[in-house]
């Protein structure tokens, strides 16, 4: 017993170890949606150019989509937004946005100044249904399917790797379901 | 003279403490509820939610619009009037146990809860364990007489050595 | 250039920590006396290499030189002076590079005055330091290079983070670093001592002064961080059980043990693994919190730079080192001696009980730092463990240590009676008992916790001016005798008292400042009045304007208590550093040993500006109590020098003999 008891300490730290190691390729920061497989939260956005209509949940039943949250006050969003331009001038894929703690006077220059990819925009100046969708940061991006769940959170910026990697075949995927 | 002040002002100290009402306190005055007893106990639940984007700070500490965001979320739901549990229910929601400064108590966080008090039990028996072998040291009993011929044998078999000290 | 020579004077550093690694263990192994000797110089090489590389580097900071790459992102000309020099430690390369000069220092300590200590034990001693020093100097020279080089070098340079521009930064790292690395030298003595087969008293009587030394620096360090936090985070936070703080909070609990434990094996020749053990551990949770740190492993306030490459090589580190040691314990621990035997009740037995429950309240910290991490990696949940845990778990451990650690030292080694060491305890029981009373009754029975936490401190307290009390024999013989005796005493008994005491000032500003708190928001213009915490506070006026770094708001205070007394100037004040694209509070801050008023401003807003006012009640205590725990403990130190020439045990003698 005394034999074996003195390789525990060194037991212990090998376990240790391992899981430090593991938590090198981890992200703590990284927090993962809850709102996995559920439908998205209901909301109702008015829209960020007047005249237009706005986003609300209903809009995103029927097909498979992008939803993207963004604000013109955030760098790496302005850097994400061509990859997004590209998906919509190739009508890859249906893409609404979510304005962020913008004003619609804000939102509406910055989309007239690099283009609108969205087919329907929302402008969440309150920060309210961000909450509800448990935003952490811009941009995020929510892939929801045609029935109107929520199937995939991208956290941070779609870049082409990011499109090519994960998105398009989770979007593939999708759409192949009934 | 200066005994009295001492115990005047641990007086004042230990009075003022036990008869104030715990001061209301959110980072602007502009998203304190007007209740205060909501915004008391807004207070007292911000100490257990996360800012879901700073580095380890509840929602009271931090500056981020997030964290205003959610402060103003917890008292609408307050005054809304929602029970506390159901309040950071709806944050929890949200963003998940993440959100809790508190873990949850749940199945894969029973470990957590209980190895604290695990290792204590695990150490206390340790302990007790090699005391017991103690308890003959120094009790003052003589030899009893086969004791005696071991040590006979002992002394006389062992040259006399003077390393390190004898295993007991 | 001066850059290059840096870089150069590293390469020589880290060439020399190889053969200072690899030739004193040969030679301790094959008793050569020149090979052990080099052990030597070969330290104090290493720390002469060591030295002038960072002396270039802080050259650099100073200079503006932002062809340097680390100064051109963390330094700025226009910064005062001070910050120039501590910047250099402000960011992961420089703080590395702090790292092995405090290693090399404590290393050359040993090896310049240490001679007292057996050539063997010291030549496998500087060896091991030597394993670390090399396994560092490679980390930075392949993977931190803090003379990296930038080209086209910028005008500007990016200036440090304004949290840091403080002069906390000149003194939180280094006194941390000093005693986190010290322990290193913990570590060297135990696995010495694994390397060697044995350890007795003697050994123990050798590595003690280090192990004080690295233990008094490392409480400084944590009580600096603590009071730097306290005034610099605008809250009056001392304590958040953040990741990087509870990194250094287990090697201090660790180490506290180790200490008590290097005692008894100094005395009674007992607890020989343990304190082996504990010697290792202490150092691997100050190489798992450097790690931590850099790695982003964990998400943290301290965090530097995210890089897992890094973290690699650090945990390669720590598997080296730590599991090599652990490793040599399994298997060298059947040779080392039992200890002498001790009884049911004997000092003996009291700090073994110290250990278990100061490793216990260690595994709360751990277990609550690390599971997040743990419950992430199988795939369950993201989680986050706060103080609200840690009340919950590490404050129940910690009570029944605050209990014990005063019967304690009054238990006979070896052998005693529980009914003798209470009898002692007495005047401690009566204050913690009349405490406790005065405190529900004044609070008319509300303040229950208070009450407890205060009864404890008094306990606590009392129980350790006890320990001295009864050396001088006070009030059994004539004053004028105690006074004799007092003078006679040992320091060391001076340390044991000061230390337990500061814990007793320490767990009476804990109670203090968190049951007893009280904190206010409101919007305020100038001439408004409100009530707070007994005090009438006026606001006087408010101030635009800007230095060279910054652009600030500043608020006008006066904080009167009662009509008589000369009321308080508090000037808060709010910066905003163009620079860096942010924004700090530095609170107005009014100490006293009964209580903290603190007060902090936020933006103008419209004709207001909102103030948050706290009172914080015997909060100094804490910090005072942490000072009086260092004071021992240097107190013991300088003791413990003039013992280790003095005369020592016979069985000491015997197992240095050579």
């Amino acid at each position: 017993m005394k034999r074996i008891a003195v390789f525990i300490p060194l037991a212990i730290f090998a376990g240790f170890a391992v899981a430090l190691w593991l938590g090198l390729s981890n992200d703590p920061t990284h927090i993962p949606s809850v709102l996995i497989d559920k439908p998205m939260p209901p909301f109702e956005l008015a829209p960020v150019v007047p005249g237009q209509r706005g986003l609300s949940h209903a809009d995103l039943k029927g097909r498979v989509s992008l939803v993207n949250v963004f604000g013109s006050w955030c760098g790496v969003c302005t850097e994400e937004h061509p990859t997004l331009m590209k998906l919509a001038a190739n009508r890859t894929i249906a893409i609404y946005g979510i304005d962020w703690k913008d004003t619609p006077a804000d939102g509406a220059k910055w989309l007239a100044e690099h283009g609108d990819p969205y087919i329907r925009v929302g402008n969440d100046e309150t920060g309210r249904t961000a909450l509800d969708l448990g935003v952490t940061g811009a941009p995020e991006t929510f892939v929801v399917d045609r029935n109107g769940k929520v199937r995939y959170k991208q956290i941070g910026a779609i870049t082409d790797t990011v499109w090519h990697d994960t998105l398009a075949p989770l979007v593939a995927k999708l759409e192949a379901e009934r | 003279m200066n005994r009295r002040i001492l115990l005047k002002i641990l007086a004042a100290l230990v009075l003022v403490q036990g008869l104030a009402v715990q001061a209301a306190f959110a980072v602007l005055p502009d998203e304190m509820l007007p209740d205060a007893g909501q915004e008391a106990r807004a207070v007292a639940l911000s100490k257990n939610l996360r800012c879901v984007v700073c580095q380890n700070q509840n929602i009271d500490d931090s500056a981020a619009p997030i964290a205003r965001d959610m402060r103003l979320l917890l008292r609408e739901r307050i005054a809304a009037g929602d029970t506390d549990d159901k309040a950071v229910a709806y944050l929890v929601q949200r963003y998940g146990n993440y959100v809790l400064l508190k873990p949850p108590f749940q199945t894969d966080t029973i470990l957590l809860w209980i190895s604290p008090f695990a290792v204590l039990a695990i150490a206390a028996i340790g302990f007790f364990v090699s005391i017991r072998n103690r308890r003959s040291i120094a009790t003052g009993k003589p030899l009893s007489a086969s004791e005696r011929q071991q040590l006979e044998r002992l002394l006389n078999a062992t040259p006399k050595s003077g390393s390190g000290t004898p295993k007991s | 250039m001066i850059a290059e020579v840096g870089r150069f004077a590293l390469i020589l550093a880290f060439m020399i920590s190889v053969s200072q690694a690899i030739l004193p263990l040969i030679g301790a192994y094959r008793n050569d006396r020149r090979l052990m000797s080099f052990a030597d110089a070969a330290a104090q090489a290493q720390f002469f290499f060591v030295a002038v590389a960072f002396a270039c580097l802080v050259y650099c900071f100073v200079t503006s030189d932002y062809s340097v790459e680390v100064v051109a992102a963390n330094s700025n000309a226009r910064m005062p002076l001070l910050y120039r020099v501590t910047g250099t430690w402000g960011n992961h390369e420089g703080s590395m590079l702090l790292w092995s000069f405090i290693l090399a220092l404590f290393g050359a300590t040993i090896g310049t005055f240490g001679k007292a200590i057996p050539n063997r034990l010291r030549a496998r001693v500087l060896s091991v330091q030597g394993i670390i020093g090399l396994g560092f100097l490679a980390f930075i020279l392949f993977t931190s290079n803090p003379f990296a080089r930038l080209f086209p070098a910028p005008i500007e340079g990016n200036g440090l983070n304004p949290l840091l521009e403080d002069p906390g930064l000149a003194f939180h790292p280094p006194f941390l670093y000093l005693g986190y690395v010290g322990f290193s030298t913990a570590f060297s003595f135990a696995a010495a001592a694994l390397i060697e087969g044995g350890a007795g008293a003697a050994w123990a009587r050798y590595a003690r002064p280090w192990i004080l030394a690295a233990w008094i620096l490392l409480t400084v360090g944590i009580c600096g961080g603590s009071i730097w936090a306290y005034y610099e985070l605008g809250w009056g936070g001392w304590w958040g059980w953040d990741p990087v703080e509870n990194a250094s909070l287990m090697p201090w609990l660790l180490g506290t043990a180790l200490l008590h434990c290097a005692l008894v094996v100094e005395r009674r020749q007992a607890f020989i693994r343990w304190t082996l053990l504990l010697g290792v551990m202490t150092f691997t949770m100050s190489l798992v919190g450097t790690f931590v740190v850099r790695s982003g492993v964990l998400s943290s306030v301290h965090a530097f730079a995210l890089d897992p490459a890094r973290g690699v090589f650090i945990l390669g580190l720590i598997v080296v080192a730590t599991g090599g040691s652990l490793a040599l314990y399994a298997i060298r621990s059947s040779k080392l001696p039992i200890g002498e035997p001790f009884g049911l009740v004997s000092r003996e037995t009291s700090l073994l009980l110290n250990n278990v429950l100061i490793v216990s309240a260690m595994a709360t910290v751990f277990v609550g730092t690390f599971y997040p991490l743990f419950i992430d990696l199988i795939g369950r949940d993201k989680i986050s463990v706060g103080p609200p845990f840690y009340a919950l778990t590490f404050v129940p451990i910690a009570i029944p240590i605050l209990v014990v650690m005063v019967v304690g030292p009054f238990l006979k080694w070896r052998q005693d009676r529980l009914a003798s060491a209470l009898r002692e305890t007495r005047p401690a029981l009566i204050a913690a008992v009349l405490t406790a009373v005065a405190i529900l009754a004044l609070s008319l029975g509300t303040q229950i916790p208070a009450a407890l936490g205060l009864g404890l401190a008094a306990w606590i307290a009392v129980g350790s001016l006890q320990i001295l009390f009864r050396r001088i024999r006070l009030g059994r013989v004539a004053f004028s005798e105690s006074v004799r005796l007092a003078f006679a005493l040992p320091r060391s008994t001076y340390g044991v008292v000061a230390a337990h005491l500061g814990i007793g000032l320490l767990v009476a500003g804990i109670t203090g400042s968190v049951f007893w708190k009280e904190e206010l928001v409101l919007a305020m213009k100038p001439g408004q009045v409100t009530q707070f915490a007994g005090y009438k506070i006026e606001m006087l006026k408010a101030e635009v304007g800007q230095t060279d770094d910054y652009e600030f708001q500043r608020g006008f205070f006066s904080a009167a208590m009662g009509e008589d007394r000369s009321p308080i100037l508090l000037i808060p004040e709010l910066r905003f550093y163009p620079g860096r694209q942010s924004e700090t509070t530095e609170a107005s801050i009014r100490s006293g040993p009964i209580a903290n008023l603190y007060m902090n401003m936020g933006e103008q807003n419209g004709e207001t500006w909102p103030v948050h006012l706290f009172y914080h009640p015997l909060v100094v205590w804490i910090w005072i109590g942490a000072f009086f725990m260092a004071l021992g403990g240097a107190l013991s130190w300088s003791n413990g020098r003039l013992r280790s020439l003095a005369r020592a045990p016979a069985s000491a003698k015997i197992a240095a003999a050579e």
